[in-house]
C-alpha cells in the first residue's frame, strides 16, 4: 500500500475532472472570499448557494447542464435581496433570510418533483452535497470560462469595490455608485458558490468561499496578499480532500468516504491553526 | 384532513408554531437569521448519527444543536460572528455527509429530514415535542425583557446589570431548543422559514414588543394551517407552502408600510 499516492490517481478520468473543475472553484472562491468576509456577507454567500439548489433540481427536471440551473436561480436571489435599498445590516439579514426560505420553499417543491416524475431518489443528495468524482468532463470548457469571467471582472472593479466595501459613505462621496456596485458584486458571488455547488454542492459551498478567506484575512491584512492566501489555501483544501477521498477507497474497502468532508475538515483545520498562530504571536 | 391519522399533526404543528413564533421575534430583533438558519441546517446530522447508532433522534439532535452553539460561541469569540457561524455549520454539516456515507440510509429519510415530513406524525414523537415546547417557552417568557434589552441595545443592558453576552448564549439555547424540537416535523431547511417569515411581518407592521410578538405567534399558526392544509390537498412539500408564504406576506407587509407612509 502507498502512503501518500494510491495508484490510479492521476490516470483517472473522474479524478482529473476533479481536480481542474476543484482547482477552478477554489481559485474564484478565493478571490470572491476575501470581499465577502471583509462586507460581511457570509449569510449572502451562504443563502446564494442554498437557494441555487432550486436550479440544481430544475435542471435535474429539464435534463439541461446542471450549471445552467444552478446560476440562474441564484442570479434570481441575488436581485431579490437587492431589490429593496437596504441601509441598516440587520435589516439586509432579514431580506436575505426572506430569499433564502422562498428558494428553499421551492427547491423543496422541484426536488419533489424530481422524486416523483424521475423516480430518482438520490437527486436531493447529489444537489445538497455534490459528488465531485460524477461531475460530466464536459462541464468543464463553461465552468472555466465562467471562473474567468468571474475574476477578470473583479480586476475590472477592484479599485471601486474595495473602497466600497471598506468605508461605504467615503465611497459615495468619491462618486462611486455602491448600491449597483453591490448589485453587481452579489452576481459576482452568485457565480462563485454556484461553481463551489457544482464541486462541494449547495449546502457546503460556504465552507470553499468563506473558510479559506477567514483564513487567510487572519494572516495579512492587506487585501491583495490575503486574496493570494485564501487561492493557495482553497487549492491546498481541494486538491487535498480530492486525494484523501480517493485514498480512502483504500482505507475502507470497497467504501469512500466523501470528498466534501475532507475538504472542509481541512479547512476548518486551516482556520483553527490561523487563529491559534495569532494568539501565539500576540502574546 | 381531520382523519383520526391526522390529530397529532395538527397537535405537534401547533406547538411548533407558537415556537417558532415567540422565538423567531427574538430572532428578528437580534438580525441573527444566519443563527437560525445554522442552527436547524447544522442539527440535521445528529438525527443522522442517532440512527446509525440507533438510538432515539432526539438525543441526537439535542447533542448536536449543543455542540452548534458551542462552536458558534467559541469561535465567535476571536473572529467575527457570521464566519464564526458559517465555519461550524459547515463543519456540523460534513460530519453530517459521512454519516449518511456510512450508513447508507435512504435517501427518503434525508429528504424528510431536509424538507419535513409532518403527515404521520406518531403518538411517541409527540410527547418529547410538548416537553420541549414548554421549556422553551417558559424559558423566552422568563428572560423576555432582559433578552429584549439587551437585543435594542447592549449598553443600556450592561447598566441594569445584565450581560449581553451571558443573554446571547441564552439566546442561542432557545434556539437550539426550538430548533431540535420543529426539525423531524418540519425539516431542517424550513424550520427558518417558519421562525423568520411571520416574525418579520409582524416587526414590520408593529413595533411594541408584547402586540408584536403575539402578532407573531398568530401568523406563524396561520402560515403553518394553511400549508398543512394544501400540502394535505396537493401532496406538493409543506415547506414549499411555508417558505412561499413567508416571503408573501413578507411582501405584503412591506406594501402595506409603504402605502401608510405614502399617505400621511
Amino acid at each position: 500500500m502507498n502512503l501518500l499516492v494510491e495508484p490510479g490517481f492521476f490516470t483517472s478520468a473522474p479524478v482529473q475532472t476533479a481536480l481542474i473543475v476543484g482547482g477552478g472553484t477554489a481559485i474564484v472562491s478565493g478571490v470572491v472570499g476575501v470581499f465577502t468576509v471583509i462586507r460581511g456577507q457570509s449569510f449572502a454567500g451562504h443563502a446564494l448557494a442554498d437557494v441555487s439548489s432550486a436550479g440544481g433540481a430544475l435542471s435535474f427536471l429539464l435534463g439541461i447542464n446542471p450549471l445552467i440551473g444552478l446560476l440562474g436561480m441564484a442570479l434570481v436571489a441575488a436581485i431579490g435581496m437587492e431589490m429593496i435599498d437596504i441601509r441598516r445590516a440587520r435589516e439586509r439579514d432579514l431580506m436575505t433570510g426572506i430569499v433564502l426560505g422562498a428558494g428553499l420553499g421551492l427547491s423543496a417543491l422541484l426536488l419533489y418533483f424530481d422524486v416523483t416524475t424521475h423516480s430518482t431518489t438520490g437527486a436531493a443528495i447529489t444537489v445538497m452535497f455534490g459528488s465531485m468524482f460524477a461531475i460530466p468532463p464536459a462541464i468543464i470548457p463553461l465552468a472555466l470560462s465562467l471562473g474567468g469571467g468571474a475574476l477578470l471582472a473583479i480586476f475590472v472593479i477592484y479599485r471601486p469595490l474595495l473602497l466600497s466595501s471598506l468605508d461605504k459613505e467615503l465611497a459615495e462621496v468619491m462618486g462611486i455608485n455602491t448600491r449597483r456596485l453591490a448589485m453587481f458584486y452579489l452576481m459576482l458571488l452568485s457565480l462563485a458558490v454556484t461553481l463551489a455547488a457544482m464541486t462541494v454542492g449547495a449546502v457546503l459551498s460556504t465552507a470553499l468561499l468563506i473558510g479559506p478567506a477567514a483564513t487567510a484575512l487572519r494572516l495579512t491584512k492587506r487585501p491583495l496578499s490575503a486574496m493570494l492566501a485564501a487561492v493557495i489555501i482553497g487549492l491546498v483544501a481541494t486538491w487535498g480532500g480530492i486525494l484523501l477521498a480517493y485514498n480512502s477507497y483504500y482505507w475502507t474497502p470497497g467504501h469512500g468516504w466523501p470528498v466534501s468532508f475532507f475538504i472542509v475538515a481541512l479547512i476548518f483545520v486551516a482556520y483553527l491553526a490561523a487563529t491559534h498562530l495569532i494568539r501565539i504571536k500576540g502574546r | 384532513m381531520f382523519s383520526s391519522f391526522m390529530i397529532n399533526t395538527w397537535i405537534v404543528v401547533t406547538l411548533v408554531a407558537v415556537v417558532a413564533g415567540l422565538v423567531g421575534f427574538f430572532i428578528v430583533l437580534r438580525g441573527a437569521s444566519f443563527a437560525a438558519h445554522a442552527l436547524p441546517l447544522g442539527t440535521f446530522p445528529g438525527a443522522a448519527l442517532a440512527g446509525l447508532l440507533g438510538i432515539n433522534s432526539f438525543i441526537g439532535l439535542i447533542v448536536f444543536a449543543g455542540v452548534g452553539v458551542a462552536g458558534i460561541n467559541q469561535l465567535a469569540k476571536n473572529g467575527r460572528h457570521e464566519v464564526a457561524t458559517a465555519l461550524t455549520l459547515v463543519m456540523l454539516l460534513s460530519l453530517g455527509t459521512v454519516f449518511l456515507s456510512i450508513g447508507s440510509q435512504y435517501s427518503q429519510q434525508v429528504y424528510a429530514l431536509l424538507f419535513g415530513e409532518v403527515l404521520g406524525v406518531s403518538r411517541a414523537e409527540l410527547l418529547p415535542v410538548a416537553a420541549i415546547s414548554i421549556l422553551a417557552t417558559g424559558l423566552t417568557v422568563r428572560l423576555f425583557y432582559p433578552l429584549i434589552l439587551s437585543s435594542v441595545s447592549a449598553e443600556l443592558a450592561d447598566v441594569q446589570g445584565i450581560s449581553a453576552k451571558k443573554m446571547e448564549l441564552w439566546f442561542l439555547a432557545i434556539l437550539a431548543l426550538a430548533t431540535a424540537m420543529a426539525l423531524p416535523v418540519v425539516g431542517a431547511l424550513l424550520v427558518f422559514s417558519l421562525m423568520v417569515g411571520p416574525a418579520a411581518v409582524a416587526r414590520t407592521l408593529i413595533s411594541r414588543p408584547v402586540p408584536a410578538v403575539l402578532l407573531s405567534v398568530a401568523i406563524a399558526l396561520f402560515t403553518v394551517w394553511l400549508a398543512i392544509a394544501l400540502s394535505y390537498e396537493t401532496n406538493w412539500p409543506v415547506g414549499f407552502f411555508v417558505g412561499g408564504f413567508g416571503a408573501l406576506f413578507y411582501a405584503l407587509a412591506k406594501g402595506w408600510q409603504a402605502f401608510r407612509r405614502g399617505g400621511k
